[in-house]
């Protein structure tokens, strides 16, 4: 069952939640990082190669796990083929958690040769981490003592060498004993002597076991092995240990770390091409070997762990191991409901805080908290490591994929807390003047979106002018994801606005006018920037989009966020959107309309019942451009009179005679719904419909009750903006009859 | 809607107080309210610091050398060069329990030394660690007492006797960070300035040590060319009464294929002949006069050599007092048997960790890009 999951992960497709408001389930019992999760991840990037690969590993696996059940010969072929597939993915990938409780299975029953088995140990490189269950299980093989002493070695040797990818060691501890009786073979005896000085604990350490080590030592002379247990024994309990033993060794084990090593390092290498930080993280293991890098100057976000400060309080006692439990509990170490209740006064952060960041439970408490300190403590770091890795301000700083991953982590941090890091901000206003706009650009972009809302003449400087600077000399991309960027920014800004109205206190009034200002003032920026990236775009479609998806939320600003601010998208937005090519955009600008003027006849009630005093009372201005604007929506769209009934200064008000001169026909009509270039296309499906066989698209056809038809055929066709804006906007007269004259009544 | 409501101070309220303002130049605007947190305020250091081009003012502190000094003690400064890093506040740092913490600090390097074993701590161990206060070594009253970081392998010979020997030097200090320890809150100690010899890799053992125990950061202090430049106006001008070593400007020719470097000797007198000659008020430098100093250098270099200084990178100076290098290399220099009284060789090594106090500051609040 595993197996299947595991070869079908690697099709799904990756799915970043748009917020990521990570819940706890990402973070499960153990305060792990689900490890297959991870794989996936990782794997995902290489998609296309992974596939194959890891098909193939599927079968062998399956193989595998068959071959040891069935009594028939096997094919050497077979064999071979399967065995090639499982050591190639493990090279290169390194195996799923799941691989090994198969492979460890066939390789200590003893199933094949031991040159297959040889073969299948020395590949046992986890991609991730090492389920305890299936250690445990080959360790129960090992004691039936089906394999040759050579693999038994060997899988010690791996044992070891694996020890710290080994998820959990309850179990494996509670095998102690079964270890220990190994000890009498001879030739077993120092690798097993290891694995026991990885897994003692105090409890280990028992009178008979101090006897049979000093009896083995008496037999076979002093042996460094022997001596390493001992000492540690020693250490736990110098009162039963009573021999003394010779000071410090250089060392006590043989490197024992075997073919596994190099692998590992590659493997993890490659790994973290991937996602750098979170595998990291994930095994704990914070630096890669092989880089050469001066100390420190290395995008590392700290493992979580206990703070190691009160070890020192009882040193009265001379107890340094253990901190004494009624001080403190790390966070990190909850695991149950229960232990929250129980230790929910003395908790504690990790003793480096930049380790938050990737644990969702410790962000659920830093929200909780109240304690300025860590706040602090998280903007020295982050601060320094932003400023020391950010690849367009150090020269010659070769580790752009890491930092981008670092500004991914931040980004999801922030966008659990539902609020932006201090030290970010800083960051971003310091190097954006500097930034190349390519750089880590959807990252750095996101960031943006959580800029804290603040004076916006405060920011202008920092953030807006170079911001539009870059906007203007880039490609149409980087103008949408900064579109994109600042539609998030208003969004996060006009949460926050209304959170903080339902809880600000005093000087109401001041608040609420800053707020709004600062508020308009980002909507007339981008309305300011859209409108020259209009022209220089030539009226991209795609660029439109985006721009509508901004106003989009502006639109509905009074009535969603209870905020007294409407702003009308300038006429360089307006118009291009009401001539688009493109049905998406214009069935977007009807929806637009239709929001505003909900919004507007909102306003208009609240402002007529008086139910509330009101502060603020949008303009008359507001109003007429509203009102300019549906006309000359209403004058192209439905009544047929473009060119005639606009009345904005910068509207498309065009001379008869002047337009005579196009010598187009129909002039008037050619940007209503049935003409409109943006129309054109359903017009002339819908005409096939009606009349299968007439090939002359007579267009005038569709009026009265095929105008109707019509309508319904558009809405049928998805477009609910069109529909709820003629709905809302468009007065008709009678059913049958078409309106003459469209009503935009505000 | 909210208008009106009455206030409320619950936990989601604060929640929303807790941003910051955090550009540098945004701080002016002071939160209105008590309950947002105290971040330094960066405006006002900002303004405080000499070494931008923007605020070009420097006046020399007045040393406060009366007190006795003990050169015994502070007298390992001299002579070594010294790696520069910057460190942000110390988290938890108590100074009652230095002998504490020098035992975890060595039974943390005798544990990464001999991975994968195990250790106990308070044991003797091959490297032995001593941390100690150092009074001397700081600005004003204001300041903390430097920590000195002694790292020493313990003789094998094991006659009592016997010294051990030294093996790594680091200490940290705050020379009138006065402003930057004023503002820093309660359980944060404020040392931004970190100073080491020895190997690195004891560096790294020291400083991920001092990063896990007091959730710090460390970064590796470069000097810019700019400062390098402050440096040499500074200490040019300062008065020695005995043959002192020359002054000596070494720059680097960028983009080329062979990399070249063009020292620059001058003679000590004249270079202090010609910062007096540029100085308008004593103790007090300015950027203008920075700036002079080294155009008159230039000029004086174009019209023999016909190579214009000014479009190569200064990448090291030396004076009588001290040497420094780009990557943040420094070196006190040894002063002769005249000049060996305690209260003259305070002023000297405070003068120059003052400089770097300032840059580490600078560093650690408004980076300079």
């Amino acid at each position: 069952m595993q197996r299947r999951r595991s070869s079908k992960t690697p099709k799904q497709p990756l799915s970043i939640p748009n917020k990521s408001q990570t819940d706890l389930s990402a973070w499960r019992k153990g305060g792990k990082i689900d490890p297959e999760k991870s794989v996936q991840n990782n794997q995902s990037a290489d998609d296309q190669k992974c596939e194959s690969q890891e098909g193939s590993l599927e079968q062998a696996l399956s193989y595998f796990q068959k071959a040891q059940d069935s009594v028939a010969p096997k094919k050497k072929s077979v064999e071979q083929e399967h065995l090639d597939a499982v050591e190639s993915t493990a090279l290169e990938q390194g195996l799923p958690p799941e691989g090994f409780e198969i492979l460890l299975k066939v390789v200590l029953s003893g199933t094949f040769a031991d040159t297959v088995n040889t073969r299948l140990l020395k590949s046992l490189i986890p991609a991730s981490v090492i389920p305890e269950n299936s250690v445990v299980t080959a360790v129960s093989w090992l004691c039936v003592g089906k394999c040759s002493s050579n693999i038994q070695l060997l899988f010690l040797k791996w044992l070891i060498t694996m020890f710290d990818f080994i998820d959990h060691k309850e179990q494996l501890n509670a095998l102690y004993g079964f270890f220990f009786s190994f000890l009498q073979d001879e030739k077993l005896c120092p690798y097993v002597c290891h694995v026991l000085y990885l897994l003692t604990r105090k409890e280990n350490v028992r009178p008979f076991r101090i006897r049979t080590l000093l009896d083995l030592q008496a037999k076979m002379g002093m042996q460094s092995h022997l001596q390493a247990l001992l000492s540690l024994y020693k250490l736990f309990c110098p009162e039963q240990v009573t021999i003394t033993l010779p000071g410090r060794m250089k060392t006590y084990f043989k490197n024992s770390e075997g073919p596994w090593k190099a692998a590992i390092t590659a493997v993890r290498q490659r790994n973290q091409g991937s996602s750098p930080l979170s595998q990291a993280v994930f095994l704990g293991t914070s630096q890669p070997q092989s880089r050469k890098r001066k100390w420190n100057a290395q995008l590392v976000i700290p493992a979580s762990s206990a703070s190691t400060k009160h070890l020192d309080e009882d040193r009265e006692k001379s107890c340094f191991y253990l901190c004494s439990p009624n001080e403190s509990f790390p966070v990190e170490q909850l695991q149950t409901f229960p232990q929250l209740l129980q230790n929910i006064h003395r908790l504690e952060f990790p003793s480096q805080m930049g380790s938050v960041l990737t644990n969702p439970l410790l962000l659920h408490y830093m929200n909780c908290v109240k304690d300025e300190s860590i706040y602090l403590r998280l903007y020295y770091w982050m601060g320094q490591r932003l400023q020391e890795e950010c690849p367009w301000c150090v020269v010659d700083n070769p580790y752009e994929e890491e930092f981008r991953s670092f500004l991914e982590t931040v980004y999801k941090a922030e966008c659990f807390l539902q609020e932006g890091f201090s030290a970010c901000e800083e960051f971003l206003y310091k190097t954006l003047p500097l930034w190349d706009g390519i750089c880590c650009r959807s990252e750095f972009l996101r960031l943006v979106s959580w800029i804290p809302l603040s004076s916006f003449s405060d920011i202008k400087p920092y953030l807006f002018d170079p911001l539009a600077q870059l906007f203007f000399t880039s490609s149409i991309y980087f103008k949408c994801s900064v579109l994109e960027s600042l539609k998030e920014l208003l969004q996060n800004w006009l949460i926050r606005s209304v959170i903080q109205m339902d809880l600000e206190i005093s000087s109401v009034n001041t608040t609420l006018s800053g707020l709004v200002n600062t508020v308009a003032e980002l909507v007339h920026f981008v309305g300011w920037i859209s409108t020259v990236a209009m022209r220089l775009e030539n009226n991209s479609t795609f660029l439109l989009y985006f721009i509508l998806d901004f106003y989009g939320t502006v639109c509905d600003i009074y009535l969603k966020y209870n905020l007294p601010l409407l702003i009308m998208p300038p006429a360089g937005v307006f118009y291009p959107a009401l001539l688009s090519m493109d049905s998406v955009n214009l069935n977007q600008l009807c929806y637009i309309m239709y929001r505003y003027r909900a919004n507007l006849v909102a306003a208009k009630e609240n402002e007529l019942s008086k139910k509330k005093i009101l502060q603020f009372k949008f303009s008359n201005r507001t109003y007429q451009e509203y009102n300019q604007y549906i006309i000359a929506m209403v004058g192209c769209l439905w009544t047929s009179s473009a060119f005639q009934k606009d009345t904005h200064p910068q509207g498309l008000c065009m001379d008869d005679k002047l337009l005579s001169k196009s010598a187009v026909k129909e002039v008037k009509s050619s940007f209503n719904i049935v003409y409109h270039p943006a129309m054109m296309g359903y017009s002339v499906k819908f005409l096939q419909q009606i009349c299968p066989g007439d090939t002359a698209l007579n267009f005038k056809l569709i009026k009265g009750k095929k105008w109707d038809w019509y309508l319904e055929y558009l809405y049928s066709r998805g477009l609910r903006g069109l529909k709820a804006f003629i709905e809302s906007s468009i007065s008709r007269v009678s059913q049958a009859a078409r309106s003459k004259a469209g009503n935009a009544d505000v | 809607m909210a208008e009106g409501r009455a206030p409320r101070a619950g936990a989601d309220g604060k929640k929303f107080e807790r941003r910051r303002r955090a550009a540098a130049a945004m701080a002016e605007e002071a939160p209105e309210d008590g309950a947002v947190r105290t971040l330094p305020s960066l405006r006002r250091l900002s303004r405080a610091l000499p070494f931008g081009r923007s605020h070009g003012r420097l006046t020399v502190p007045a040393l406060c050398s009366q007190e006795k000094a003990d050169p015994q003690k502070t007298a390992f400064v001299l002579r070594k060069a010294w790696t520069l890093y910057s460190v942000t506040p110390l988290y938890g740092f108590r100074r009652a329990r230095l002998r504490d913490y020098a035992r975890l600090l060595g039974a943390f390097i005798a544990a990464e030394k001999q991975k994968g074993l195990a250790v106990e701590v308070g044991v003797e161990l091959d490297i032995k660690v001593a941390l100690s206060s150092l009074a001397d070594i700081r600005g004003s009253e204001l300041d903390q007492a430097a920590l000195l970081v002694q790292l020493s392998s313990r003789s094998r010979s094991s006659s009592r006797n016997s010294e051990d020997k030294p093996v790594w030097l680091g200490w940290f200090c705050s020379v009138f960070g006065d402003e930057l320890s004023e503002s820093v809150p309660e359980h944060f100690t404020c040392l931004p300035l970190f100073l080491s010899h020895g190997a690195e890799s004891y560096t790294a053992l020291v400083g991920s040590w001092f990063q896990k125990t007091f959730d710090c950061c460390f970064r590796r202090l470069a000097i810019s060319p700019l400062n390098l430049s402050w440096m040499v106006a500074m200490w040019a001008g300062c008065k020695l009464d005995r043959a002192a070593s020359a002054v000596e400007l070494v720059f680097s020719v960028p983009r080329l294929a062979q990399p070249l470097d063009i020292s620059y000797a001058i003679h000590p007198e004249d270079a202090k002949a010609l910062w007096d000659t540029v100085q308008k008020t004593p103790g007090e430098i300015t950027h203008e006069e920075v700036d002079v100093f080294m155009d008159c250098l230039y000029a004086h270099f174009h019209r023999h050599f016909k190579i214009h200084l000014s479009a190569a990178k200064l990448v090291k100076i030396s004076t009588a007092i001290a040497s420094a290098q780009c990557d943040g290399i420094v070196k006190v220099r040894p002063l002769g048997a005249g000049c060996s009284n305690a209260g003259q060789i305070k002023q000297l090594y405070l003068k120059v960790s003052w400089f770097f106090c300032m840059i580490s500051y600078k560093e650690l609040l408004n980076p300079q890009f």
